[in-house]
């Protein structure tokens, strides 16, 4: 897809200005959003942005898992070990992106190989999540291809969880918000790349437009072969229309190797079925919204918390997160 | 670092063994994956754990702790034996053809003049055969039996592939494989850098696995050449910085040494230091140490140093011993010999081995004051943590005293980073509460020491009395003011001996290099190799230009680098004995008829001429050593030692245990674990999450790696019926743990001597302070030993036993 170039540098490598940029991503640039029926058609087409990740560059150092953490401001648990390198053991409303390792024993080589995957939301062109929110505006795809979750619009009813092929969105349990990797929405609004992407020391994982990303990737691919990994190649499944995060990997015919990658990601027919009909009975955003709650069987409370309920709350959380220490795999 | 970070970019080969560089250098580890992308060079790790550095390697082999020297010099035979040497490299620039003394040998592991006793060499017949005029003999044609070339082609003739296989446990198809491709590099045009770190230095004998490396270099012809050397990653952001300016107890800056006992005069203590050459035509740079020392003086004492008083020589520290390094110290102070302890930025309670000793030692120091930005296990050592640290602090009388200190990120300065680089930066955050800096409490407690002299008078007062004291804040240096002091000024005109009319650089002015240094008490500068860091144009470590015109990663005006901002030592011998480059498409240096000209600084003096001058310019011959000497104290070669803790016997000389030179007190010998009781080998290593003991106190980084864990094979824990997650126990014959298990693919059974081994891999980042939960170190466990030179603790080989502890009861 053609479309003007974003006015500002899209590179994780430019350093950030040091005066106040007004935001290039508004609401006007959204082309989609959730139980949302018409959209008036957006005045300009951002330029698609993909981030690559290059699996066969990754040391597993976690520097992205920092950076996520510090640039979202979150705080996820400190949590126990339990016999693996992946911590937290999984994506946590506070943990929107995590290093997953996996030892395969490479019967055609004899080799061991340890493939380290940056899991986190893969930013589908046809969005799952986006399909099944029952929310209005909950979960918006901009013309760049960035899928957002907005928070303010969220009911945390968890329907975006069961539409991802991916297994990406967390329910956070207090906030009942849902929550997942913005690609840095706020940092490429004023030109600048995913705080990942920043932080990777070994430049594994890149950011820029999309083409760019994939032309990045061929030579990539190209070194890949050349050192005896004849399969290697892009994940960019087409199942989901393409991502915005896009792998190389060094065994392209075998992603699930990588910590469960999908083969061949789609959305489920269930949200298809539901999703389908309803944007075709053209019910009113609202209407939409009500029906999602009640489909979900659940009174759906605002998202507004006093501070008294916000610490009960935490207290609740601590107890447990220290309680619930299921690993992730290998 | 030989070389520089950002030169590895040019390599052809990367070789990772004894460090883990993806892990535990991942910033720096940017210039593998540049040098992978730009020229397709291959990454070659050697490990006992497949690690992160494994992970991205296009070839790897496991190795037993503790056997890198057996596999280094079997490369060098395989290296001989299949013609892979740079033969014009090692006929000019290595001592190869120079001949040995007729009495020197090698037999049962063991070199000649060992005295079992004294657990020493006699070094006398490890030298050189000398002719009338003084210089060493050499054959030319490497065919004099006697020439090192052919002594080493003897020494590691038992380093068979079959003998690597045995004693390495590496299957012997990988290592041959290794061969080939380190191998290639012995052409003129291939070079291959070595990255290593702690994983060498930390054996009884680590500084003999890089001397191996660095001989397999020389070979090969890597040494001075863009993309090769060899690389000692540095532990700390500014480890490098600290060696420089003195970290050893018998060093002064810039590799000077502390006099000796022996040598009660300035006069006695410069006569063995004459350094002169010992073939025709050499710089035989250490010619200048008198210049060195004396600078360094007159920097210490001004004034009050003066040729009548040997410039205060007088002042200096004698030893009476060859070092009182960390350990040494340590067990005196458990026999009740230390009154005083200063820990400024050091954990030793988690850094040095055998904590229940560590322990013991400094419940019996009567003072303990810790300088460090953070709350430190040492500082709290007398705290019972249950089994984390399980002390009757009733017991404990001593009085620990912390000051806190600012961290790097409070205050300016020089860092000095593993590829030399003196890198100026600045104060980015305000320090909290009552923080200092280490200057300003360094500073007051100066004061007060000399204050209580000028009232009390006292013993010696000399050196305290008369110490150059000008700052601007005497309670308060600044960075600047020190740095310049470390450069160095004129302290006269410096006149040109060839035309006294002319001054070379005017009183008072700061030195823009070493070679103004002058004997006669006209210059200061208290570390000759920092000198041209800040001079009359500034300082040159806050140099921010990032310009690379050669595109050779030499970044020529970015900060400063020593020496003379030269960015590859030995450049010189990356052009052959007529100066042109061996690789024309990556030139550092050159001869152009007249001088050497090039994007680097030459290291060498610009208008020697090439045929003449040998490009090892340090050492009295102006070549490297293949044999060295008398250099070091367990041999001019490297020869396989085992672990003062293995799981097998020599197979040189099956009585010899550990390295037969280190030093090892009586009680931590008679402590010593066997194989029958301890049969795992344990390692231990650095975590890419966490930064040593520091990090730990960090929220996110106790996020990423929030527990005290370590690796098993899958066959250990099936052996042991540990499951991936248990609780286990660890022990050794001095102490236990317990830890959680990760039963990995990546750490497999080594057959080495007919014996299965099993690793036990074990992280040290955790302790009883900061947010991360609490855990153990390696420290616990290991033996009080360290290596023959160095005295580097013995962390990276020692005897463990493990257990699945699941069901013990163990407090939070």
């Amino acid at each position: 897809m053609s479309g003007e170039r974003a006015p500002q540098p899209l590179t994780a490598a430019s350093n950030p200005p040091v005066q106040p940029l007004a935001s290039n991503l508004q609401s006007s640039d959204v082309i989609k959003a959730s139980a949302t029926a018409s959209l008036p058609a957006p005045a300009r087409m951002l330029t698609q942005v993909a981030k690559l990740i290059d699996v066969s560059r990754c040391i597993g150092c976690k520097a992205c898992q920092t950076a996520c953490i510090e640039w979202n401001d979150t705080h996820p648990e400190i949590e126990h070990n339990v016999g693996v390198y992946e911590n937290p053991h999984d994506l946590t409303p506070d943990m929107f992106t995590l290093m997953r390792f996996s030892e395969y024993e490479n019967p055609d080589s004899g080799n061991l190989e340890w493939l380290i995957r940056k899991d986190g939301c893969m930013h589908c062109a046809d969005p799952g999540c986006l399909k099944a929110c029952p929310a209005p505006g909950a979960i918006v795809q901009y013309s760049n291809g960035i899928v957002d979750f907005i928070s303010e619009n969220c009911i945390g009813c968890g329907y975006c969880v069961a539409g991802c092929p991916f297994d990406i969105p967390r329910i956070h349990k207090t906030a009942h918000v849902s929550k997942k990797c913005t690609l840095c929405s706020d940092r490429v609004a004023v030109g600048q790349g995913p705080a990942c992407a920043k932080a990777c020391p070994t430049e594994c994982i890149s950011f820029g437009p999309k083409e760019d990303m994939i032309a990045k990737a061929q030579g990539r691919i190209e070194d890949l072969k050349s050192r005896g990994f004849d399969n290697a190649g892009l994940y960019d499944p087409q199942g989901v229309g393409g991502t915005h995060v896009m792998y190389v990997l060094h065994h392209a015919d075998k992603p699930s190797l990588y910590a469960g990658l999908p083969d061949d990601p789609k959305i489920s027919p269930t949200v298809e079925a539901w999703k389908g009909p309803a944007k075709t009975v053209g019910l009113l955003a609202a209407g939409a919204a009500i029906a999602g709650a009640a489909l979900h069987g659940l009174v759906a409370r605002a998202n507004r918390v006093s501070e008294h309920e916000e610490e009960e709350a935490r207290q609740l959380v601590d107890t447990k997160g220290r309680d619930n220490d299921e690993g992730s795999g290998a | 670092m030989t070389n520089s970070w950002t030169d590895i970019a040019n390599t052809d080969l990367v070789v990772i063994m004894g460090g883990n560089a993806a892990e535990a250098h991942p910033c720096g580890f940017k210039w593998v994956t540049e040098a992978k992308h730009n020229r397709g060079a291959k990454l070659i790790v050697v490990d006992p754990r497949f690690n992160r550095s494994a992970a991205v390697a296009d070839y790897y082999a496991p190795i037993r702790p503790g056997s890198d020297i057996a596999f280094l010099m079997g490369a060098i035979r395989w290296c001989i034996a299949n013609d892979k040497v740079q033969w014009d490299y090692v006929r000019h620039y290595t001592n190869a053809t120079f001949l040995v003394r007729e009495d020197f040998g090698w037999q049962d592991g063991l070199f000649t003049g060992y005295d079992e006793d004294k657990r020493a060499y006699d070094q006398e017949s490890w030298e050189y055969q000398f002719g009338e005029d003084g210089y060493v003999l050499s054959d030319p044609t490497l065919q004099h039996p006697r020439c090192v070339w052919n002594l080493l082609k003897q020494h590691v003739e038992v380093y068979t592939p079959e003998f690597v296989e045995n004693t390495c446990g590496t299957p012997k198809e990988k290592f041959l494989e290794i061969c080939r491709m380190i191998g290639e590099t012995s052409s003129p045009t291939k070079t291959m850098t070595s990255m290593y770190a702690l994983g060498w230095t930390q054996h009884s004998k680590g500084a003999q696995n890089i001397r191996g490396m660095a001989m397999l270099q020389l070979i090969l012809g890597n040494i001075g050449v863009p993309g090769g050397g060899m690389n000692a990653l540095r532990g700390h952001s500014n480890i490098q910085g600290l060696t420089d300016v003195g970290l050893m107890s018998n060093l002064i800056p810039g590799y000077l040494s502390i006099p000796k006992e022996s040598e009660p005069d300035f006069e006695t203590y410069m006569s063995t230091r004459g350094n002169k050459p010992l073939r025709p035509n050499q710089m035989s740079y250490w010619q200048n140490y008198r210049k060195f020392m004396v600078s360094f003086m007159k920097t210490m004492w001004g004034d009050a140093a003066t040729a009548e008083n040997g410039w205060g020589y007088d002042w200096l520290p004698k030893l009476d011993i060859p070092e009182y390094d960390a350990m040494k110290m340590f067990d005196m102070a458990k026999r009740d010999e230390v009154n005083i302890y200063f820990f400024q930025g050091f954990n030793p309670l988690m850094a040095f081995p055998n904590r229940t000793k560590l322990t013991e030692a400094f419940s019996k120091v009567k003072l303990i004051v810790v300088m460090d930005p953070l709350e430190t296990e040492t500082s709290s050592f007398w705290e019972n943590h249950g089994i984390y640290n399980d002390v009757d602090t009733a017991s404990i009388q001593t009085e620990v005293l912390e000051l806190p200190t600012t961290c790097f990120a409070e205050d300016e300065g020089a860092t000095v980073n593993s590829g030399r680089a003196l890198q100026w930066h600045w104060a980015g955050a305000t320090p909290p509460g009552e923080a200092q800096t280490d200057v300003w409490i360094m500073a007051n407690l100066f004061l007060r020491v000399r204050k209580l002299y000028e009232e009390e008078g006292g013993k010696a007062p000399e050196p305290i009395l008369n110490l150059t004291w000008n700052y601007a804040d005497p309670e308060h240096p600044t960075a600047a003011e020190l740095a310049k002091e470390l450069n160095g000024a004129a302290l006269e005109d410096l006149r040109d001996p060839a035309d006294p009319s002319r001054v070379l650089v005017g009183k008072g002015q700061q030195l823009s290099s070493f070679g103004q240094m002058r004997d006669d008490g006209s210059t200061s500068g208290a570390c000759w190799i920092y000198t041209g860091s800040f001079t009359e144009d500034g300082n040159m470590m806050a140099r921010r230009d990032n310009s690379d015109p050669s595109g050779m990663g030499v970044f020529p005006n970015w900060a400063f680098v020593w020496p003379a901002n030269r960015r590859v030592l030995y450049n010189r011998a990356s052009c052959d004995i007529d100066g042109k480059p061996w690789d024309p498409e990556r030139v550092l240096v050159e001869w152009n008829g007249e001088r050497w000209v090039g994007p680097d600084v030459p290291d060498i003096a610009v208008t020697a001429k090439p045929q003449d001058v040998g490009p090892f310019i340090m050492t009295p011959e102006g070549s490297s050593r293949l044999f060295s000497r008398k250099l070091m104290r367990d041999g001019p070669f490297p020869t396989h030692m085992e672990p003062f803790e293995s799981p097998i016997e020599n197979p040189l000389n099956r009585k010899m245990r550990g390295n037969p030179v280190a030093r090892i007190f009586p009680d931590d010998l008679a402590g010593l674990g066997t194989s029958d009781q301890f049969p795992c080998v344990a390692t231990s290593y650095r975590l890419t999450e966490h930064f040593h003991y520091w990090t730990k106190h960090n929220r996110v980084n106790a996020v990423n790696q929030p527990e005290f864990f370590v690796e098993i094979s899958e066959e250990l824990a099936a052996d042991r019926g540990i499951a991936r997650g248990d609780r286990v126990r660890v022990w050794s014959s001095r102490s236990q743990i317990w830890a959680k298990a990760v039963v990995t693919k990546r750490i497999r059974p080594l057959i080495c001597d007919g014996k299965t081994v099993h690793v036990v891999g074990i992280p040290i980042h955790w302790g009883f302070k900061g947010a991360a939960r609490k855990g153990f170190g390696s420290n616990s466990l290991g033996p009080f030993v360290g290596d023959a030179n160095i005295n580097t603790p013995e962390f990276k080989a020692y005897l463990v036993n493990i257990e699945r502890a699941a069901d013990q009861e163990v407090p939070e």
